[in-house]
């Protein structure tokens, strides 16, 4: 039995009067991918969000390792140094190079030395397959290569967790490809991630474990080939069907 | 034409017996400011990052009450700073300290009077050109900091005011410019600057023309000096127009991408290649 990373329990979050997230329950566990999946507006981006803590939920609890970060008995800056986060608008720091990047998080927040920093963010570059560009500027980059980077820099903290944010949904068809293919390569060797996709392919054949939502709750969970194959909700069968002829 | 012929003699003629003056009144204006344009940036910055800490309602009653302090504090103070002429800032810095301590303490240095008022009244300049600087960054740049666990002055020192300094490099250019000129209020608590030596020497000799045409030559060079350092600046930060590729990306499938390798090629065709690059004649074997 895997132990139990992230756990969220009853968690909702309203912007004003309109409530995005209600009662929101599950369990990531080390090893685990999660794809979360449903249509726009449905609060998936949101509730990846607030593990992250970058909206504060309006109630409810997520545990990390069995310790609750809501409350702010946790420092929300170390939380956030263990949980890694892709965006769909890549975020790199725009005034460094994709070396620095990758090793100003080591150096500033984890407190490592230059040389072990630079050495980490070499391997993971590599692994994103970004090593000619280092010396490149995130301007200068395709938005496939500027998300590899973008993964390279995660990982470089050497998260617990790495949620991704539609990693592959600011990109142009042919670039998609290149992000799913490193995504794969992590799912493989054991990385847990918390992953919002529209890409279905993957949730079907790389997440262990998939999470519908709809209109802020989660509508459907379970194994992949399950709720892909026989989907128990309506709505879940509604919006699979929707994407099974487009493409 | 006579007339040029005379202000050049008598432009000569001053130069000749003032000439130290004059680049004495340079100098001080110069490094006066230079100096209260830095402060004024720290200032500013200062105020800047301050008043950009975030709240939320989730946290303490005592840090809200801090942080809304700060906030109203600095409020006051650029509005009262950039609300009032600076020759008037000037005589109530000035004559503020003996008032107050009945006569006991007094500016003696005038250096530091004219550094204090020029570099507060700066200050409160900055202050908005760096909050506008920072709501002009793109917030994704704070989540991405906050994502690998920076606090709020990391993310500010590391990330936020690299791009807010390119930024607002033009504006503290122009503010730097204006202390260059507006330093020649500063004669009215007695700081004998570029401008205070002109009546000096218009006292002396009555020559009023010549001895301004000089003061508008000397303010021009001064100036456009510092214009043109600011732009080279500039240019410095924004780094290299283009990157050279440690080795072959095997990922990167789309097009698009050069595959020069800038290991040992000649320095002549790295440069026709930054050239075809920089123009865009040709991106390079695909």
């Amino acid at each position: 039995m895997s132990e139990n990373i992230l756990e969220i329990r009853h968690l909702s979050k309203s912007f004003g009067s309109h409530e995005v997230l209600r009662d929101i329950d599950f369990t990531v566990s080390s090893g685990d991918v999660t794809s979360i999946i449903g249509a726009s507006g449905s609060g998936k981006s949101t509730l990846l969000r607030c593990i992250n803590l970058l909206e504060q939920p309006t109630s409810g609890e997520i545990l990390f390792h069995g310790k609750d970060v809501v409350s702010g008995a946790v420092n929300n800056a170390a939380y956030r140094a263990k949980v890694g986060m892709v965006f769909q608008s890549f975020n790199l720091f725009n005034n460094m190079t994709v070396l620095d990047n990758c090793i100003v998080g080591q150096t500033k927040v984890l407190k490592k030395g230059k040389d072990e920093s630079r050495s980490n963010a070499m391997r993971y570059l590599e692994k994103v397959g970004m090593t000619p560009y280092i010396n490149a500027r995130p301007r200068q980059l395709s938005g496939g290569q500027k998300q590899r980077v973008a993964i390279a820099r995660a990982l470089a903290m050497e998260p617990e967790v790495l949620l991704f944010d539609e990693p592959t949904s600011a990109l142009d068809p042919e670039m998609v490809g290149e992000v799913l293919a490193v995504m794969r390569d992590l799912a493989r060797e054991g990385m847990t991630m918390l992953v919002v996709t529209h890409e279905m392919a993957f949730a079907r054949d790389v997440s262990n474990h998939v999470v519908y939502m709809a209109e802020g709750v989660i509508a459907e969970e379970g194994e992949p080939k399950e709720l892909f194959a026989n989907p128990k909700n309506e709505r879940t069968r509604e919006f699979l069907s929707r994407f099974l002829e487009n493409n | 034409m006579t007339k040029f012929v005379e202000l050049a003699s008598d432009i000569s003629v001053l130069l000749s017996k003032y000439a130290g003056a004059y680049f004495g009144g340079i100098w001080k204006t110069l490094a006066l400011a230079l100096v209260a344009t830095a402060i004024g940036c720290v200032i500013g910055y200062l105020c800047g990052v301050l008043q950009t800490i975030p709240h939320t309602k989730s946290d303490s009653a005592v840090k809200r009450f801090f942080l809304a302090l700060i906030r109203v504090v600095i409020r006051i103070y650029v509005e009262v700073f950039r609300g009032t002429p600076m020759v008037l800032q000037a005589v109530f810095i000035y004559y503020a300290l003996p008032y107050f301590s009945g006569n006991a303490l007094r500016f003696d240095n005038i250096w530091v009077a004219g550094i204090l008022v020029v570099s507060i009244n700066t200050g409160a300049y900055m202050a908005e050109t760096v909050r506008g600087g920072i709501i002009s960054i793109d917030p994704g740049q704070t989540e991405g900091a906050k994502a690998i666990g920076m606090n709020h002055f990391q993310t500010m020192l590391y990330v936020i005011m690299p791009q807010v300094t390119r930024n607002i490099l033009p504006q503290i250019g122009n503010n730097y410019i204006i202390n260059v000129k507006d330093t020649s209020v500063m004669f009215i608590i007695g700081f004998s600057e570029f401008f205070a030596v002109h009546r000096a020497v218009v006292g002396a000799t009555y020559k009023y023309f010549p001895s301004a045409t000089i003061e508008m030559a000397g303010y021009l060079c001064m100036t456009l000096i510092a214009s043109f350092i600011l732009r080279w600046i500039e240019h410095k930060l924004d780094g290299a127009d283009n990157y050279t590729l440690v080795e072959n990306d095997t990922l990167t499938m789309s097009a698009g991408t050069y595959s020069y390798d800038g290991e040992g090629e000649s320095d002549e065709s790295r440069e026709r290649i930054r050239q075809s690059l920089k123009h865009g004649r040709s991106r390079g074997e695909r």
